[in-house]
Parts: structure tokens; C-alpha cells; sequence
């Protein structure tokens, strides 16, 4: 993969730190305007109560001050396993990332580098899922699923269930497939030059060969952005969870911001819990952003 | 690149080995309905520590108190409770116990998710509570309550008494010209940025319970309570519009946000605003915050008395449960004074009946909070029974924001009687 | 997937066989390795949505006692007389005909903003995006705090004009509740497309630059000439995904406004939410879907046409 990029085109002219400064001015107020919100979130974690709604109107409400402590912290606590929920979360993202990347790649493989008939169709009828946003289909699905076999494994081998509710797979299996990871893979794998593909065939090479030694490892790209754009919606879900999961041990994360809408809610409370589960994320994409965009940089998403 | 894969793939199997071994952690007793003695119970209450520990303890006393069954609790958040049972009964997955909000009785009694409460008394009689505590559909009883809660205004003695304003009570509240002078009054003053705090920042059932009272004592009401099959002329009335128009003034004239902010108890305890229409589960923090110095009032007379809503969260049994003796066996298990008591404490509500009011300071005859008590038993006025309830209080609760908002008051309640009017035609006016 | 390893040993021996031969298992394993996600997407998406259009035509309730009837057109004859209905397809509309373009733009000049080698790229792209990661129900309860009468942004208009300008009621104002969901909307939005753009203008070869400054053109001339061309594809990939996006707003309003103030934020997700939940009007509430379904078909079918005219 080229590490030649158009970076030092980008700005041309005599990189002179005086040319440069109103640029990176911008780029400043840029980065306070679109982290004001996170940081006036983590620092009202701090604070009482009473203190963040009269701090709300002036640069206090940024500022640590006045009077701090992890008083809400503790009180997450107290209300909320967070701690569970939070595995919980992080095992059925993980696990829908996982499995997505690989049922959609594989799809789009198909779809973009074998010749069969219909495959244009079943393209476009794929692209067409996306227009129905889940909220709408949501409460049949709640049925549907409820009727779903299960195939269970225990002691005397695997026996036929019935049912999906209240389960970690009723929280997974329906977002593994989706659309936009498969045209999304298939969209990169069209920029993956077919002679590769002729010539492994003549190699001897089968096509899940090819899948699995050419294409894949060449779209790192392609499955970072699938992995971030599976991961936060799995991350973030609420309307799902809180329709099929009943015991309190299967809960995801966001399902917990529920548990501080009391009568009257504890607004401390609600920005420490956000932030505790905002700050595992943004972890995350701080540690693999860089191969996450530079990976996308070196490639780039191509049609 | 193979090396990434490489990581890629070991990456997965940590991830699916953790996953199942969650799993393993958490199945089991994934059938709910009760099998061999167990019998699930329901409730709203996960994050409020309080009333759970309240419901925890009647449980573990009625497991202690007999061996025939189990009950076991499952807590879910309140936000999100309704839509889980709706979902649950949709499968039917309903547990045998669960707390019922109280306007909702009608509508899962109809839709066959609750089965009527055939149960003896226990130790309280039922005609011994507050008759909002008890959840009625078509002279069935569904569901009872261990408490009300109740709404008030809430102000500074203080403020009142510098700006000469008469301290209103339960016998002789404010008039509709009182309230009005009091308001122009605090406004005048400057000091506050609204001097009435109503809480129009919050939404869904909030504003059926809160505002609907004040339709009421307008002399107007959400729909027909006596055939329950028009809304025309109760909701659109003169009556009806004359509080539409008072409700929309009180903004225009500056004295009450046209949307409050996000936590109106703060800002009234800010100092923000002089008086606060509010629940009485601000009471107690209201009381530490200000002491002496706050008044709790009972609601303005606009006409036709002082209204407040009723009813607030209940205990019901579900049709299909599979072990109908035990889910009553439970229900008259809980029917005891103490527990009564136990749960007003412990949620700073008004208990429901006078034998647990007597033992809890401030309740009593007398004390602090007895003007709440005085509100529910003198003015509360359950919301509409019948199973529109849930699709008629939607309605409400946007004609009235848009009535705030600025909508013509007559458009604006004519379009929320067509709605409700053919709501109810096309279900049959909820027959069934 | 497992069907996968006995298909290709078959292919390996097939391979000195004929060329339709090939052909034939070529179209077999293709079946085979897409059959996980069809299936998935099937179950999961395809009959769910059937069901919720056949409830369309149906009396079903949310809860009833009485089992659901089939009838007919009703729900779409109520569905057109509904004001609120209509009102909230317009605000669809002009809440993705705004937003489109404008994240687009938005994003885009972040990403022209920060493709440049300084130091501290990686913070500045890092920043950029934690609008992305943090939890839309989070950002509107942070949105609605400073959109408030008194709250913070109305504090720094007030400030940057010397007290002469005083802020609207931005969310309870109903000719500006809608533009300040717009506005938070891409701000929680531009963060990724940018990330996108950057994908797509480090595709674009470094030798086209270099001959345009041999030219010496303009900056202008450049990005006219080199840079928007050389990101077609990013372009359908980006406006595809904000269109998207955009019809099926509804965490915002939820949470922010409900559809207010006077239905100047109602959106066509938003109603068929209030219809099927609180209302309790499956059916009604599925008539909303098919309809808006069938709406934004059109949309993407223009807008499919649109572009590869231009091609």
C-alpha cells in the first residue's frame, strides 16, 4: 500500500508559521466548539445538583469550580449496576462487530467479484432495507422473534427452543447483516484491482482463498469503517433492548440512562453515568484512530 | 496485513469466549409466568432505591411467611416500564405481579392484561383507602395502591408575606382574581424571571396530571365522564376555552416559561421563581432546603374548587397467570398497615389510608404535610376511566402545548375533540 | 461459511473442467457466501417490514382485546386528512434537504481544514469526532440545557455583540426550533463525514497536484478542477449516507422538543412513534411507515437518476 499521499500538496506554498497561524486559529475554535458539550458534561459530573443549573448560564458551566466531588459517581453506583451493563454493552457490540464484518464481507465479496445472475438485483433490494428505519418495524419484529426456534446446546445435545426473548442473541443476531456494511464492503472490494483474482484462480486458488488471503487483508479500511459504524449503534441501542430483555443481568448500557428519570431526576448523576459510558468510546476510537483513519487515508473509500 | 487478520480473528474468539461466558452467567430462570411456585412480580422501580427496598421487603417477609411460593422481583426503569409490559403481553410473557400506573388500569384491564382483583381484604380494608388509591374498571376492582402522591404550590413565606399576599388554605383557597393579583404582584417585584413555576418543560403524562386539574376546576374535563363517548363540549366548551386562554395568558403576561427548564424544582430552590406547581415528592427536599420558610398550598379555586389529579402507581395481578392463588395469596399478604407506612416513608408520599397516616411525622393531623393528605382525600380527581385514557391523555397533552405555544385556543381544543371523538368511534367506544 | 471449504476443494478439482462448468460452481459458492447475510437480513428486516405493511391495512392495536380485522384504505383515508401528518412530511424534507448539503459542507471543510501535515492532526481529527461517539440521547439532553432562554449560547451571542442582539427561545420558538435541530444535527454529524472526505481526498493523486501548482492556478481552480472531481465517489457514498440519516430523524425531536413547538419539529418517524407507542395505533402508526417507505423510495430513485446523469 502507497504511503505517498497528497498531504504536503494540500497546503502549498512556503509553510511560513505566519501563513499558518489564522489556519490553526480556526481549527482552535473549531475544536472548543465541538467538544463544548462533552466538556460541560464531565466537569457538571462534579458538581451538585443545584450548582450545575446555576452555574447554566455563564463560562462557569465549563469550569471545575465550586463545589467538586465524586459524590455522583458513588451514586451511580448505588442505582445502577453499571458495571454490568457495561460488559454487557461492550461483549454485545463486540460480537455484533465481529460477525458483521464477516457475514457482510462475505456478501459483498460475492456480490462485487463473482459473476451469477441477480446478483444486481439483490444488491439494490439489500440497499432498499435501508430505508425503513428500525422504530417502525421494531414491535413486529418483538413478535416475530418470540416465535423464532433456537437451537440449545446442553447436556443431553441440542434440543429446539422456542423463543428470543431475554436473551444476549436477541440483542445481536438481527444487526449482524445490514445493508450499509455490505455496500459499504462492496463499494471498496470494486477498487481491489479483478486481475488479482484471475490470477490467484490460476494459482489454484478457490474463491474463499481469495476472500480470505487477497481481499480481506487489503481492506483494512474497509473494515475499520464497518467496525466504528457497527459498533456505536450497537453501543448506543435503547428502544430494542428495552423491548425483549427483561432481566436486569442482560441490560445494555443505555437501558441504565433510565434508571436517573426518577420523578426528579438527579441531573448530576445523568452527566456522570453519560460520561462513564461516553469515555469507553471515545478510548477506543482514540486508540485506533489512527489506524482507523490512516488506514481509510491510505485507500480511501472508492466507487 | 496477514498479521492483522491474524489479530483480528484472536481478537474475536477472546470476544465470543466472554460473551459466552456471560451468557453462561445469566441463564436460566428465563420463563417467566410462575412454574413450580415461582412467581414473578413487576415493578417500576429500578434506580429509585427507596420504594424498591420497600417492595424487596415485602417480598422476602411473604417467601419467609409460607413455602408454597416464591416470588421473585424484577425491577425496570419507570421511563421505559410501560413499554416492557406492553411488549412482554405482546408475547405473552407478562409476569403473574406487577405495578400498574393508575390512569393505565382501564386500558390493561380492557386489553385483558390485568384480571380483576378478587381478594379479601387482608388486614385493611379496601374501603378504608383513599378512593384514588384503588384502580377500578366497570365496578371490577383491578389494582390497589399503597400511597398517592399529590400536587401543591410551593413558596416562600417570606416572599408572600413582603409582597402582602394572603396565605391561602385548604378551606379558603386562592381565587382565580387572587392568584391573578399575586402573580402581577411577584412580577412586579423584578426579582423573579417568572414568578410562577409550572412545569412546562416536562411532557408525556405530566401534563394530563398536571394541567388537567386546572380544566377542571375551569369546570371543563377531558372528555364526557358520563356516557365516556364524546369529548365535544367538555373539552372545547366555553368553560374549557376560558382555561385555555387563561393557561396561554399566564405566558404571555410573563408570569409562568413557555417551557421550564430542564429541573424547575432547582430553579424555584434558586430562587428563580416565587411559586411552584409541584408534586409532593418535592416536599421533603423543599422542607430541608427551606424550612420554615416554605408554605405548602393547596391548589387556586378557578371556579368549580380545587382539583388536583389522583392515583398513582398500583398492584395488580395479569390475566395469564399461571398461578392465580398465589398472585392473590401475595396481594392480601401485602395489605398490612405497616407496610402502608413503610411505603410513604420511604417515598415521601401520602399514605393511603388514615391508620398509616397517623404514624408518620408530618402527616398526621396537624403536621407539616397535612395539607397534602387534605389534597388527596378533598380534591383529587382521578383522571377519566376508560381504556381511551392513554390515547386521550396524548392528545391533551399536545393540544395544550400548543396552546401554550401560541395555537388558537378554539382550533387548537376543536382539532383534540375530533381526534378523541374518532378515536373512541372507530374502537367502538372501547366496548368489548 | 462452513459450506464454504468443501465448495472450494470441489472448485480445485473442477478446475480443469469446462468453462461453464466453472461458471456454474462460480455462481454456487457465490450464493453460498452471501446466503449468511441474506438470510440474517431476511429474517430480521424483510418480514418484519412485510408484517408492519400487512398491519397497515388491518384495525391492529397496540393493546386490544379483540384480534385485529382487515380494513382496507382506512388508515391511509385518515392519513391524509391528518394536518400533523402532512405538516411532519414537510419537516422531513426540509430537515434533509438542509441538513445534506450543509453537513456535507460542513464536514467537508473540516476535512480540507486538517488534511494538511501540522502537528497535532490527530488531536484535532480526535476532537472532531466525539460529537460521533457520544450517545445522541446524551447530546440532546446537553442541547436542550444550551439552547435554553438563559442558557449558554444565547450568554455568548450576547457577548460577541455587545448586548445588541438578545437570542431567541431557540427550541420553543417554532421559527427556529426547527433550524436549531438542524444545527446540532450536523454538528453531531460532521465529525464522521469528515473522516470520509479525508478517505476520499487522500485517494486523489498526489501528481495532479503537482501539476496544478506547476500551473500555478489558484486555490479555487484547484479545488475546482482537481480536488471536487477526484471525489465523485465519496460524494454518492457521503450524500447517500446523510440522506439516509436524515429521513429517519427522530432521537433529537424525541428528546429535544417533541414534535414542537406548534408540529415545528414533527417529523414522519417522530409521528409513527407517538402513533404506535403512546397512542397505542399500531395499525395507523404502520401506514405512516408504508407511506413514508414509498416516499423516500421515490427520493432515492431521483436522486439515483439525478447522479449518473451527470456521470
Amino acid at each position: 500500500m502507497s504511503t505517498r499521499s497528497s498531504q504536503s500538496r494540500a497546503t502549498s506554498g512556503p509553510p511560513t508559521a505566519w501563513r499558518r497561524l489564522p489556519v490553526h486559529a480556526v481549527r482552535v475554535v473549531l475544536a472548543l466548539f465541538f467538544a463544548f458539550p462533552v466538556v460541560f458534561m464531565l466537569v457538571s459530573s462534579f458538581k451538585p445538583d443545584q450548582q450545575i443549573f446555576g452555574d447554566l448560564s455563564g463560562p462557569r458551566a465549563f469550569l471545575p469550580v465550586g463545589d467538586l466531588s465524586l459524590t455522583n459517581y458513588t451514586a451511580v453506583f448505588e442505582r445502577v449496576p453499571a458495571l454490568r451493563f457495561l460488559l454487557n454493552s461492550l461483549a454485545i457490540s463486540a460480537t455484533t462487530v465481529v460477525l458483521g464484518i464477516v457475514v457482510n464481507s462475505l456478501a459483498a465479496f460475492a456480490l462485487s467479484r463473482m459473476r451469477w445472475p441477480g446478483r444486481k438485483l439483490l444488491l439494490t433490494l439489500i440497499i432498499a432495507t435501508l430505508i425503513v428505519p428500525f422504530e417502525t418495524f421494531a414491535l413486529p419484529l418483538v413478535w416475530w422473534v418470540n416465535e423464532l426456534p433456537w437451537l440449545e446446546l446442553n447436556g443431553f445435545g441440542l434440543t429446539l427452543t422456542e423463543g428470543w426473548l431475554d436473551t444476549y442473541r436477541v440483542q445481536v443476531l438481527p444487526f449482524v447483516a445490514h445493508g450499509f456494511s455490505i455496500f459499504l464492503f462492496h463499494q471498496y472490494f470494486q477498487s481491489i484491482p479483478k486481475e488479482l483474482d484471475e490470477a490467484a484462480l490460476i494459482d489454484g486458488a478457490g474463491w474463499f482463498g481469495i476472500y480470505r488471503r487477497i481481499v480481506m487483508p487489503l481492506s483494512g479500511p474497509a473494515i475499520a469503517t464497518v467496525a466504528i459504524l457497527t459498533f456505536l449503534p450497537a453501543w448506543n441501542s435503547y428502544l430494542w433492548p428495552l423491548m425483549v430483555v427483561q432481566q436486569e443481568e442482560l441490560r445494555p448500557v443505555m437501558v441504565g440512562i433510565q434508571y436517573f428519570f426518577q420523578l426528579n431526576p438527579s441531573w448530576g448523576e445523568i452527566m456522570a453515568y453519560s460520561s462513564m459510558i461516553t469515555v469507553p468510546v471515545l478510548a477506543l476510537f482514540l486508540a485506533f484512530q489512527r489506524s482507523f483513519i490512516n488506514s481509510i487515508a491510505s485507500s480511501g473509500v472508492k466507487g | 496485513m496477514n498479521a492483522r487478520t491474524r489479530r483480528l480473528a484472536r481478537a474475536s474468539l477472546a470476544v465470543i469466549t466472554a460473551t459466552a461466558a456471560l451468557t453462561g452467567c445469566a441463564t436460566g430462570g428465563g420463563g417467566s409466568g410462575g412454574q413450580g411456585g415461582a412467581l414473578k412480580l413487576w415493578t417500576h422501580n429500578a434506580g429509585n432505591a427507596a420504594e424498591y427496598a420497600v417492595v424487596e421487603k415485602i417480598v422476602n417477609d411473604f417467601n419467609a411467611s409460607q413455602s408454597t411460593y416464591k416470588v421473585e422481583i424484577e425491577a425496570f426503569p419507570q421511563g421505559a416500564y410501560n413499554d416492557a409490559v406492553v411488549a412482554s403481553a405482546s408475547s405473552k410473557k407478562l409476569p403473574c405481579i406487577l405495578d400498574v400506573d393508575g390512569p393505565n388500569v382501564p386500558n390493561w384491564a380492557w386489553g385483558g392484561y390485568l384480571a380483576p382483583l378478587e381478594i379479601s381484604d387482608g388486614e385493611v380494608p379496601v374501603a378504608d383507602q383513599l378512593p384514588s388509591t384503588v384502580g377500578k374498571y366497570q365496578d371490577k376492582v383491578y389494582a390497589f395502591g399503597f400511597y398517592d402522591v399529590a400536587l401543591t404550590m410551593f413558596a416562600r413565606k417570606s416572599v408572600l408575606d413582603e409582597n402582602g399576599i394572603r396565605i391561602p388554605t385548604a378551606d379558603q383557597p386562592w381565587t382565580r382574581a387572587e392568584f391573578t393579583a399575586a402573580l402581577t404582584a411577584l412580577k412586579a417585584t423584578g426579582k423573579f424571571e417568572h414568578p410562577l413555576e409550572m412545569g412546562t418543560g416536562g411532557s408525556g403524562e405530566w401534563w394530563p396530571y398536571a394541567y388537567s386539574p386546572q380544566l377542571q376546576s375551569f369546570g371543563g374535563d377531558l372528555v364526557d365522564r358520563t356516557t365516556y363517548k364524546t369529548a365535544d363540549g367538555t373539552l372545547n366548551g366555553p368553560e374549557a376555552l376560558d382555561w385555555a386562554k387563561w393557561f396561554r395568558s399566564l405566558v404571555t403576561d410573563g408570569y409562568m416559561a413557555q417551557k421550564s427548564g430542564a429541573s424547575p424544582n432547582d430553579d424555584f430552590l434558586n430562587g428563580k421563581s416565587a411559586i411552584e406547581w409541584d408534586g409532593s415528592w418535592d416536599a421533603a427536599k423543599n422542607v430541608e432546603k427551606l424550612g420554615d420558610d416554605l408554605v405548602i398550598l393547596p391548589p387556586v379555586d378557578f371556579g368549580k374548587g380545587p382539583k388536583i389529579g389522583g392515583a398513582s402507581w398500583q398492584w395488580a395481578m395479569s390475566a395469564n397467570c399461571s398461578e392465580p392463588d398465589g398472585a392473590r395469596a401475595y396481594l392480601e399478604f401485602s395489605r398490612k398497615t405497616k407496610y402502608f407506612t413503610e411505603y410513604a416513608k420511604a417515598t415521601g408520599t401520602i399514605p393511603a389510608t388514615d391508620a398509616a397516616a397517623a404514624q408518620i411525622p408530618g402527616y398526621e393531623p396537624g403536621g407539616r404535610y397535612e395539607p397534602l393528605v387534605r389534597a388527596a382525600r378533598d380534591f383529587a380527581v382521578v383522571r377519566p376511566v376508560t381504556p381511551a385514557y392513554p390515547f386521550i391523555a396524548s392528545v391533551f397533552e399536545k393540544a395544550a402545548k400548543d396552546v401554550v405555544a401560541g395555537a388558537d385556543p378554539d382550533s387548537a381544543l376543536d382539532e383534540a375533540v375530533k381526534q378523541i371523538d374518532a378515536n373512541l368511534k372507530m374502537n367502538d367506544f372501547y366496548a368489548g | 461459511m462452513t459450506a464454504a471449504v468443501p465448495l472450494r476443494a470441489r472448485l480445485r478439482r473442477a478446475h480443469s473442467t469446462t468453462q461453464t462448468g466453472a461458471r456454474r460452481r462460480e455462481g454456487i459458492i457465490a450464493v453460498g457466501m452471501a446466503a449468511p447475510a441474506v438470510l440474517l437480513l431476511f429474517v430480521f428486516v424483510v418480514i418484519p417490514i412485510g408484517l408492519a405493511f400487512v398491519l397497515a391495512f388491518t384495525s391492529a392495536r397496540l393493546v386490544s382485546p379483540t384480534p385485529a380485522r382487515f380494513v382496507g384504505l382506512r388508515n391511509f383515508a385518515m392519513l391524509a386528512e391528518d394536518p400533523v401528518f402532512l405538516r411532519s412530511v414537510l419537516n422531513t424534507f426540509v430537515f434533509a434537504a438542509v441538513v445534506v448539503p450543509l453537513q456535507a459542507g460542513v464536514a467537508l471543510g473540516l476535512a480540507l481544514l486538517i488534511n494538511a501535515r501540522f502537528r497535532g492532526t490527530d488531536f484535532f481529527r480526535t476532537v472532531y469526532f466525539i460529537p460521533v461517539v457520544t450517545s445522541m440521547v446524551v447530546v440532546s439532553i446537553v442541547w436542550t440545557l444550551l439552547y435554553q432562554k438563559d442558557g449558554l449560547l444565547n450568554r455568548v451571542i450576547e457577548a460577541v455583540t455587545f448586548g445588541q442582539v438578545e437570542g431567541p427561545d431557540w427550541l420553543n420558538d417554532p421559527s427556529t426550533s426547527l433550524a436549531a435541530i438542524v444545527f446540532m444535527s450536523v454538528w453531531q454529524g460532521a465529525g464522521f463525514h469528515m473522516i470520509i472526505w479525508l478517505a476520499g481526498l487522500q485517494t486523489i493523486p498526489a501528481d495532479l497536484y503537482e501539476a496544478a501548482s506547476i500551473d500555478g492556478v489558484s486555490r479555487w481552480t484547484r479545488f475546482r478542477y482537481v480536488t471536487w472531481p477526484g471525489l465523485r465517489a465519496t460524494r454518492t457514498f457521503v450524500l447517500i449516507t446523510i440522506t439516509i440519516a436524515a429521513f429517519s430523524l427522530f432521537t433529537q425531536v424525541n428528546v429535544m422538543t417533541q414534535g414542537g413547538p406548534l408540529d415545528s419539529t414533527t417529523t414522519v418517524v417522530y409521528q409513527a412513534v407517538r402513533s404506535g407507542y403512546q397512542q397505542q395505533q399500531t395499525a395507523y402508526a404502520s401506514a405512516i411507515s408504508l407511506v413514508f417507505f414509498v416516499l423516500v423510495l421515490i427520493v432515492s430513485l431521483v436522486q439515483r437518476y439525478l447522479t449518473r446523469e451527470k456521470d
